[in-house]
């Protein structure tokens, strides 16, 4: 994404465009403005839909909280089915343990506890899409439970360990610098249109 | 088996398969090796024995068609029953509710895609959402949170726009070594359509973004409440609520009843079936956009939001699974960029010794899928073929050796943009040559 630096100047342009238009007005440019058709609603009454963690800083992580051992039991009812025994690979999806420090190597092995830049990404993930025949049915503090169980399988938290906001916020995660913004264009290409280098294909390793 | 015979076969044999309405085998280039059969009988004409029967008249010609019902939604000629959306072949999911299926640009004419070949990625299945229920909701850092019922917003003033739609996975399966047959199997995670809906900045001027708002949360209605973080500076530019593509109502599986749009992007920033936009100063981070959707790069890191579709192209026709005759033939394909639009395609014979320019289709438009042709003469000699596209910021498509120095190809890779080579056999058999 090569537009970030730019963002703060257009988002100004547009605000004050924004306070330039007259509510209401009667004037011609007026007669050509949209219609105001939103209705105003409460971030209360919204508070259901509500459910993002912004998983840097743990914004938006609920109150509530969950043990480790209380998540072995929602996992065992819930999520084994799918995700197998101690989260290591059921009948629809892979495991969910090991993999920290495979990214040196060439063998990346993806997993919440190797990828995961922050705790808060697998509460978000857990409570907006989890389990995924029932989406969005646990509790808050089922959510802590079983996302402090997952933690722990990946040796990130302790048998005794309990999830909440300021936990998960404190954890730090194997991956948490893992990650660079957009640098493309990364890649420069010639158009070259005779005597070229050939192109690699099967063919060539014929 | 003389000509006549074969092709009574062939149009046998493939009219049992339509009629089962389902396509059992899995090869494009059957319905195009049966065309060419049937046109080449017809070109020889009279050279041949078996061209040379006198023309019966057809039986729809003698009796009454079919008579017009009251009312209908009309469908694809049952002949037509095998052109389908397919999922992978390569990367089979478990499960088919976080999953993917992908359009026969194959068998694609012209360059938008219909509305039930729009490629398809979900989540956790397609929801039925009945747009009476539907509510659209702009809040955070807003001056007044809104709420939009669907038939309040398609009052507003809205806009019609070409533009193509590619997932970031298009391709995953073939980098380094031919895995899938099909182009529909190695691009088809690409569509184009003719999108409706209206400006997203139009509605955010409502609401009042407030100035350290940089980033918006766009969150779906399904049972993954997808979710990515958008950069208000798209959302403002030239983002789209769409509900609408190809003239009607989107589709369930593309959204219905209203789906962002980002033109140029990666696809699932296009959010669908859309319930909110939640405006920030920063993004969120959510597993879409870090454990997922992102390249590994050297020194075991990880690129994220990487959010445009670089420029690139694919030759069509011949493509995998097809079987060509020596002869005149043409080369058909599609070029596209999400950074503006297509400048010169270049198809090489040879394997990328030599290139020369295809003829670009009109129209050519921003962000949307172009056609290019090349008329050439194959002598029967085995040949390797690709197009390399270039669009108007002069960026040049480039090779899996280009990528390669830059970043790690290792597993399944997002953003495979590159040239992309079909072998074509002496026998005239084509296969995918990536390698
Ligand atoms: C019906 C089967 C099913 C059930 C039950 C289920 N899951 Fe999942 N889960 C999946 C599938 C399939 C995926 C992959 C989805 C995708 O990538 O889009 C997944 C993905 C995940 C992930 C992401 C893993 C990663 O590597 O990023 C987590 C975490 C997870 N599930 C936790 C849970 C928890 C906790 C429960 C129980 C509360 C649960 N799941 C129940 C099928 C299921």
């Amino acid at each position: 994404m090569r537009s970030a630096k730019v963002l703060v100047a257009t988002v100004a342009v547009a605000l004050a465009g924004c306070a330039a238009a007259p509510m209401g007005s009667s004037s011609a440019a007026g007669a050509s403005a949209p219609p105001r058709l939103g209705q105003p609603i409460s971030e209360a009454q919204l508070a259901k839909w509500n459910i993002d963690v912004r998983t840097p800083d743990g914004l938006g992580l609920p109150p509530g909280k969950g043990s480790v051992a209380d998540g072995k039991k929602v996992y065992d009812a819930k999520c084994l089915a799918c995700h197998g025994e101690a989260a290591k690979g059921g009948p629809v999806f892979g495991a969910m343990v090991g993999g920290i420090g495979s990214f040196k190597t060439n063998t990346r092995v993806l997993t919440p506890g190797s990828m995961y830049p922050y705790a808060g990404v697998l509460f978000d993930y857990v409570r907006r899409a989890m389990p995924m025949n029932a989406p969005q049915s646990l509790t808050d503090d089922e959510s802590y439970a079983v996302s402090a169980y997952i933690l722990h399988l990946n040796g990130l938290m302790p048998a005794n360990g309990v999830g909440d906001a300021k936990t998960f916020t404190a954890l730090v995660m194997p991956n948490r610098d893992g990650f660079i913004s957009d640098t493309r264009p990364d890649v420069k290409a010639e158009r070259c249109m005779s005597n070229c280098p050939p192109i690699s294909s099967t063919r060539g390793k014929k | 088996m003389k000509l006549s015979e074969k092709m009574k076969e062939l149009v046998e044999s493939s009219r049992r398969e339509l009629q089962g309405r389902e396509s059992k085998s899995h090869d494009p280039g059957r319905r195009r090796m049966l065309g060419r059969t049937l046109a080449m009988a017809g070109a020889a004409g009279v050279a041949t024995q078996a061209g040379a029967q006198a023309l019966e008249v057809p039986p729809s010609a003698k009796e009454h068609g079919r008579p017009m019902p009251a009312n209908e939604y009309g469908m694809p000629s049952k002949f037509e029953a095998h052109v389908k959306r397919r999922r992978t072949d390569v990367f089979v999911n478990r499960q088919n509710f976080s999953d993917w299926s992908m359009t026969p640009l194959h068998q694609q004419h012209g360059i938008v895609t219909p509305n039930g070949l729009i490629f398809e990625r979900h989540h956790n299945g397609v929801p039925d959402i009945d747009p009476d229920k539907h509510s659209f909701v702009i809040h955070g850092m807003v001056r007044q949170p809104l709420k939009f019922s669907m038939a309040d917003l398609m009052k507003y003033p809205s806009v019609t726009k070409f533009y193509f739609h590619e997932c970031s996975g298009n391709g995953l399966t073939d980098w380094l070594a031919p895995k899938s047959k099909t182009v529909q199997q190695t691009h088809g995670l690409l569509s184009c359509a003719q999108w409706t809906g209206v400006p997203v900045a139009t509605l955010l001027e409502e609401a009042g973004v407030l100035k350290e708002a940089q980033w918006a949360l766009a969150e779906g209605a399904d049972g993954a409440s997808h979710a990515r973080s958008i950069p208000m500076k798209k959302l403002l530019d030239d983002a789209l609520l769409v509900y609408a593509s190809n003239g009607e109502m989107l589709r369930p599986e593309n959204g219905y009843p209203l789906r962002l749009f980002t033109p140029g992007w990666e696809g699932n920033t296009s959010v669908k079936w859309l319930r909110r936009l939640k405006l920030g100063d920063k993004p969120w981070h959510l597993r879409s956009e870090t454990a997922r959707y992102t390249d590994p790069m050297p020194d075991g890191k990880w690129r994220q939001f990487s959010m445009e579709m670089e420029c690139k192209s694919v030759v069509t026709s011949p493509s995998g699974g097809m079987k060509i005759k020596p002869g005149t033939i043409e080369i058909l394909g599609f070029a596209w960029s999400g950074n503006g639009s297509i400048r010169a395609v270049d198809v090489t014979l040879d394997g990328g010794r030599t290139w020369r320019e295809a003829r670009l289709e009109e129209p050519v438009l921003d962000k949307t899928l172009t056609r290019f042709r090349l008329t050439v003469k194959w002598d029967g000699a085995p040949m390797t073929i690709a197009s390399r596209a270039m669009d108007s910021t002069g960026y040049v498509q480039p090779t899996v050796d280009d990528i390669k120095k830059v970043r790690a190809i290792v597993g399944f890779v997002q953003h495979h943009n590159a040239i992309f080579p079909w072998d074509v056999a002496a026998s005239g058999e084509v296969s995918n040559a990536i390698g």
